[in-house]
């Protein structure tokens, strides 16, 4: 069984996130690393497939620069290969753009299964993988918490409001996952130093048949008009808990009305 | 040509349109001077509901069996535009349904999507819709630059819901087109989950915990609190992915958007993706061992103290009580 991983390289969200001044867009420079959600998805793949006794799972990554560095770590995970589409004509891409470059590349793989995450960390449309699914006329099911092959079908259980749904699908289908679905392992040093030699292949938009007019800002069907500070909430009284603290929330409540 | 048209395609949960769907109706009337809804399963059920708040018709899939809402929804919309009926906007409620539908219309229809919108208006000839980003403290305008239909994802409890006192909607039944292969996700079966007491989104007093509790067993405090005061329990994603709660307890970015009266978070760091899902509480209760704590940056009474000693005095104190 072979499995395509939809992952994304972000800046690391640990830094504080700026905004360029003047397309007002997330920056995005310098290092990107693998966005934890996608780890996720990287490591629900290599346990399918495992699991299916035998297959590969490819990683596909889209990113204006060429930065490799989130791809190594599902490398050195134990993903078997990777495609990287960057281009500079990518910058600005929104998620329809981003779908129809990542769908593309996908095909290339020629998937059974392709996994994403709900949403990404930096962008969190949610929206792209259901995008690439059907651009590639596969079924999809969103918000996966236990993904199974049976067959042909893709069994999932999928969280919902009140519980969640067991839902099937045909194959090739695209299923989204969330965070906590799996344990994710740690690259062991031998991952790290196998990944250094395995294939990652680099496209540009014009290697996949797609158009420099329907991506990137050309292509965008948004834009950022205004960034705006929001009302800001007043921070109100802190005080140390002296072991009586507690007291304070009685009358805060008391105050309120609620009790 | 300015926004006249709008589509909001409303959920429907054991019979009766979700707020959320109701909040887009309201939002859809200050916005374009024709609602229309679109329904997957019975319009007619809930015509008088729809319409009380606003929608002059609604197009009604039927009955879809056990499929997922995405592909049949977006492709009965797709038929409908493709036929030359279509909207200069289409709303949709961010849920689990509502992203998969907004996803498969971008791409029938060619269309980009804004998510996670807070809020819309119109702009001459183009929709703008307002994003909270970086917890909540920067609000980014974003517009469509194309053509419409303007398919805009809208985040719960953005609006709230009004009345209109409108007549019933008209029915329309629309067609299915089949999909084949893409369209064959279906629900064998469904699982509820046990829950007392008012919802998470509606409850007057939420008392969430996070990764402070230290161990799941210690979110029974959570409930305890909740219970005593008549509110819901919720909870920061840590302990959601650690497995000691349900996913529909999460509050924030990805999960569920609160505006209580009053909202207590019990060892939660506040995280800009949990703020952004409780920042509008009215009144806000942290309590946290450490004092630079960002929660503290936006709660009304901020206690510094370890919540296994708050806690269990503050239940004490309650008892008998409320
Ligand atoms: C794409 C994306 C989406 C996300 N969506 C959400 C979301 O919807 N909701 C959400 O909540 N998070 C979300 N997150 C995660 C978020 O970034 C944080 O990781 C999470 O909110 C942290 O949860 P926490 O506050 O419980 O844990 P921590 O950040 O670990 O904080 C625990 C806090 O408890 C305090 N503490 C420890 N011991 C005690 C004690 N004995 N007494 C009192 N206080 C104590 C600590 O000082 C600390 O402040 C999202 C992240 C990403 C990347
Ligand atoms: N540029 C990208 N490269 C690879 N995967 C992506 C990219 N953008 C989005 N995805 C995938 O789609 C998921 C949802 O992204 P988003 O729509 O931004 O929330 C991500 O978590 C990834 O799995």
């Amino acid at each position: 069984m072979n499995v395509a991983v939809c992952v994304k390289q972000i800046p690391d969200p640990a830094l504080p996130g700026s905004l360029d001044p003047s397309t007002h867009a997330l920056v995005r420079e310098g290092k990107l690393i693998l966005d934890d959600s996608d780890a996720y998805g990287v490591e629900m793949a290599l346990r399918l497939v495992e699991a299916a006794g035998g297959g590969e799972v490819t990683l596909v990554s889209m990113a204006p620069n060429s930065e490799q560095s989130g791809l190594r770590t599902g490398l050195a995970m134990g993903a078997h290969r990777a495609i990287l589409v960057s281009d500079p004509a990518l910058k600005g891409s929104d998620a329809l753009g981003t779908a129809k470059v990542l769908a593309a590349a996908i095909k290339r793989a020629n998937p059974d299964l392709v996994i994403a995450a709900t949403e990404s960390t930096d962008g969190y449309t949610g929206t792209t993988p259901v995008q690439i699914a059907e651009l590639l006329g596969f079924p999809s099911v969103t918000f996966a918490k236990k993904v199974t092959i049976s067959g042909s079908t893709v069994v999932v259980e999928r969280q919902t409001e009140s519980g969640y749904d067991d839902v099937s699908a045909s194959l090739p289908a695209m299923v989204t996952v969330t965070a906590g679905v799996v344990e994710v392992r740690y690259p062991s040093f031998k991952g790290i130093m196998a990944a250094k030699g395995k294939p990652l292949e680099e496209l540009k938009i014009a290697d996949l048949g797609i158009d420099a007019s329907s991506v990137g800002w050309a292509g965008a069907g948004q834009k950022v008009d205004a960034v705006i500070d929001a009302e800001a909430r007043q921070a109100g009284m802190v005080i140390e808990d002296d072991g009586e603290a507690y007291a304070k929330i009685v009358e805060f409540l008391e105050q309120l009305k609620v009790i | 040509m300015a926004i006249s048209k709008i589509w909001v395609v409303a959920e429907i949960v054991d019979g009766n349109v979700t707020t959320s769907s109701l909040e887009l109706l309201t939002a859809a009337r200050e916005t374009g001077a024709t609602v229309e809804a679109v329904v997957a399963g019975d319009g007619a059920a809930v015509a008088a509901q729809l319409g009380s708040y606003g929608a002059s018709k609604v197009y009604s899939t039927g009955d879809l069996g056990g499929s997922l809402l995405g592909v049949p929804v977006a492709s009965a919309i797709a038929a409908l535009v493709g036929g030359g009926n279509t909207p200069d906007a289409i709303l949709l409620a961010q849920t689990y349904d509502g992203r998969d539908i907004a996803g498969r219309l971008s791409v029938k229809l060619d269309r980009t999507v804004l998510t996670n919108a807070v809020g819309i208006t119109v702009s001459g000839d183009t929709l703008v819709a307002d994003h909270a980003v970086f917890g909540g403290s920067k609000i980014v305008k974003a517009s469509f630059t194309g053509a419409g239909p303007f398919i805009v994802l809208v985040r719960p409890k953005s609006y709230a819901a009004e009345a209109s006192g409108g007549a019933a909607a008209a029915v329309e039944t629309i067609a299915v087109p089949d999909s084949g292969a893409s369209g064959s996700a279906t629900v064998t079966e469904r699982h509820m989950e046990e829950r007392t007491g008012p919802k998470l989104d509606e409850a007057a007093v939420v008392v969430s915990g996070g990764r402070g509790l230290g161990e799941a067993g210690k979110y029974s405090m959570v409930e305890d609190l909740a219970k005593a005061l008549h509110g819901a329990p919720g909870a920061s994603r840590a302990i959601v992915d650690a497995g000691w709660v349900p996913y529909s307890y999460q509050v924030g970015q990805t999960g569920k958007t609160v505006k209580p009266e009053v909202y207590i978070a019990a060892g939660i760091s506040g995280a800009t993706q949990h703020m952004v899902g409780m920042k509008g509480a009215k009144n806000i209760i942290a309590i946290n061992k450490d004092k630079e704590a960002p929660i503290f940056g936006i709660a009304d009474l901020g206690i510094v103290g370890d919540v296994h000693k708050v806690l269990p005095k503050l239940l004490e104190a309650l008892k008998g009580r409320s």
